[in-house]
């Protein structure tokens, strides 16, 4: 991140992003605010990419411990929001009759 | 082990497209399932194909961090309770916040440039908000703590000043100028203290009956976390950056959504302590008459248009399988029965109807709140199950805590029947009017039961 020209370009590349979270969800109802959410907070789960990283880049053992705990959250906030998300779904699926969960 | 390495860019490029298809198909009804699969999926390969980043170490470590915090995650969102989903969606999004607040400090400690440095203080101190108010939320929604607002005198200037220290350890941290007495080992687990602060500080004083727009809040705050973290690495992880711009654009938009269907504005949610200033002038007038299951269940035999209004309350009480039960009978009797669904009933928006079709309950009987309202007064009889605010047409009345939010016209309809626990007050703790309308009777009783003997009564008939 020494390099200017390319901070630049992930501000464009950020900026993009920004129209198209909001684009894409614009025409969402009521019903699903919940479930999109929930399925929005499983996204931010890719947060975990980065623990990863700062925990198998770490240099000293304080960073260890942090890194550590990083990825510890990350899975947890990338699984839970799947399973949470998943579980809302099923319930909007038409097709089979929903079933009781045990 | 073979250099994978260069498979890295590509799939977290195939992994974006997949999350923006996604939440694409998650916000129709019809695609929503398919939806959170794609982005699963993507979700698999971009966490395998980090294992190929170069000079990645502590291999076993993170394998070890995955299966703890996957484990908890995944055995604590399977057994949850449907009623109890809205807290679990803030604790996984207060992890998420704690994630990004601990790769800011681990940014912070290897102390990059000044610019990198800036964005991951930035990171650090909204990722480290969300994660002390998700947990706030969490434990207000899950009971753990009063979800009343907590106030106190100048709480406000109190919040303000902690979050400027905040940022002045954050800035002092980076800048490390030669004048300051104390070194970077003092200011930055300050600013992580002091920022972790002012998340709690900033949730306490907002009441239970607003948090599904401030964990919406919190969810948009995580993805701009995530987001500035991605630039904290020697190449920015464009994966982090991108995926968390999308939720912190699609979350401000979704809390903006909420904060509409409640007819909030967001400063009055965070500034407002809401149901604090409780109105005392307003008298109501009349009083509340119980009636009897047996004559409710009369009064819907007869009925040639039934209305049903439920609400959290019928959640709690785990009744939505009795109310589908009740509904399935009068329908087989040749009564028409709608199911009118409030945007907020329940603690979220949508949270209703995912109850009611987890009970089975089909999709064309639930209408919204525009759709039924101009029906109510050609209306037999309203059952309102468990709900309050959300009928409470206090909502009419200036100078109501209440004032202005849209509600179901219940009172409208020809007789009206209270299904409810007891005397009391709503989640927003204001009096209810329509429980002393001369069309309204109370019925009474833990809504489970209380159905239940609707249905033999109506059986009996």
């Amino acid at each position: 991140m020494n390099d200017i020209p390319v901070f630049w370009i992930a501000i464009y590349i950020a900026m993009l992003a920004a129209f198209t979270g909001y684009v894409v969800i614009s025409r969402v109802p009521v019903i699903l605010h919940t479930p999109l959410m929930s399925g929005s907070n499983f996204i931010h789960g890719v947060v975990l990419v980065g623990a990863m990283a700062a925990l198998g880049l770490a240099a000293t053992p304080l960073e260890q411990v942090i890194g550590f705990v990083a990825v510890v959250l990350g899975a947890a906030n990338v699984t839970g929001g799947y399973v949470v998300t998943e579980r809302i779904l099923v319930m909007f699926d038409r097709s089979k009759k929903p079933k009781k969960e045990a | 082990m073979a250099d994978f390495s260069i498979l890295i860019e590509p799939v977290y490029i195939a992994t974006i497209f997949f999350f923006i298809i996604g939440l694409h198909r998650m916000s129709h009804p019809k695609t929503a399932r398919s939806g959170i699969v794609w982005a699963g999926a993507a979700m698999l390969i971009a966490t395998l194909v980090t294992f190929f980043t170069p000079g990645l170490t502590n291999l076993a470590l993170i394998a070890i961090a995955i299966v703890i915090g996957g484990g908890f995650g995944y055995i604590a969102a399977k057994r949850v309770a449907m009623t109890d989903m809205p807290q679990m969606i803030a604790l996984y999004n207060g992890m998420g916040g704690g994630a990004a607040a601990c790769i800011s400090a681990v940014a912070l400690l290897a102390i990059a440039s000044p610019v990198t440095a800036s964005l991951a203080v930035a990171g650090g101190v909204i990722g480290a908000v969300s994660f002390s108010g998700s947990i706030i939320a969490f434990a207000k929604l899950q009971g753990w703590m009063p979800s009343r607002p907590m106030t106190f005198t100048g709480q406000q200037a109190f919040n303000m000043a902690v979050f400027i220290l905040a940022i002045i350890s954050g800035i002092l941290a980076v800048m490390q100028p030669a004048w300051v007495p104390l070194s970077v080992a003092v200011y930055l687990p300050l600013f992580f203290v002091l920022s972790l602060a002012f998340g709690l500080l900033m949730t306490l004083p907002i009441g239970g009956a607003d948090m599904p727009v401030v964990i919406s809040m919190y969810n948009a705050f995580t993805g701009l976390a995530v987001a500035l973290d991605g630039f904290s690495f020697a190449t920015p992880n464009y994966a982090m950056i991108i995926a968390g711009i999308i939720v912190g654009a699609a979350g401000s938009l979704l809390t903006l959504n909420m904060a509409k269907a409640m007819n909030r504005s967001l400063s009055n949610v965070f500034f407002g302590a809401f149901g604090a200033t409780e109105e005392t002038g307003a008298q109501v007038a009349g009083s509340m008459k119980p009636i009897e299951a047996d004559d409710v269940a009369v009064m819907l035999a007869y009925a040639d248009r039934v209305i049903v209004a439920p609400g959290y309350g019928m959640a709690v009480a785990q009744a939505q399988q009795k109310v589908k039960e009740l509904t399935d009978l009068l329908m087989s009797k040749g009564v028409t029965v709608k199911f009118a669904i409030h945007p907020v009933a329940g603690r979220m928006p949508g949270h209703m109807n995912v109850l009611l079709a987890e009970a089975g309950v089909a999709y064309e009987h639930l209408f919204d709140r525009d759709e039924i309202n101009p029906e109510f007064p050609s209306t037999d009889v309203v059952l309102v199950i468990g709900a309050n605010d959300t009928v409470n047409p206090a909502a009419y009345r200036q100078g109501s805590p209440l004032y202005g939010m849209p509600i179901l016209d219940v009172e409208q309809a020809k007789n009206v029947v209270v299904l409810k626990r007891g005397s009391g007050k709503g989640f927003a703790g204001i009096e209810n009017d329509l429980f002393y309308r001369d069309n309204t009777r109370m019925l009474y009783g833990d809504a489970q039961e209380t159905v239940a003997k609707l249905v033999q009564a109506l059986k009996k008939l």
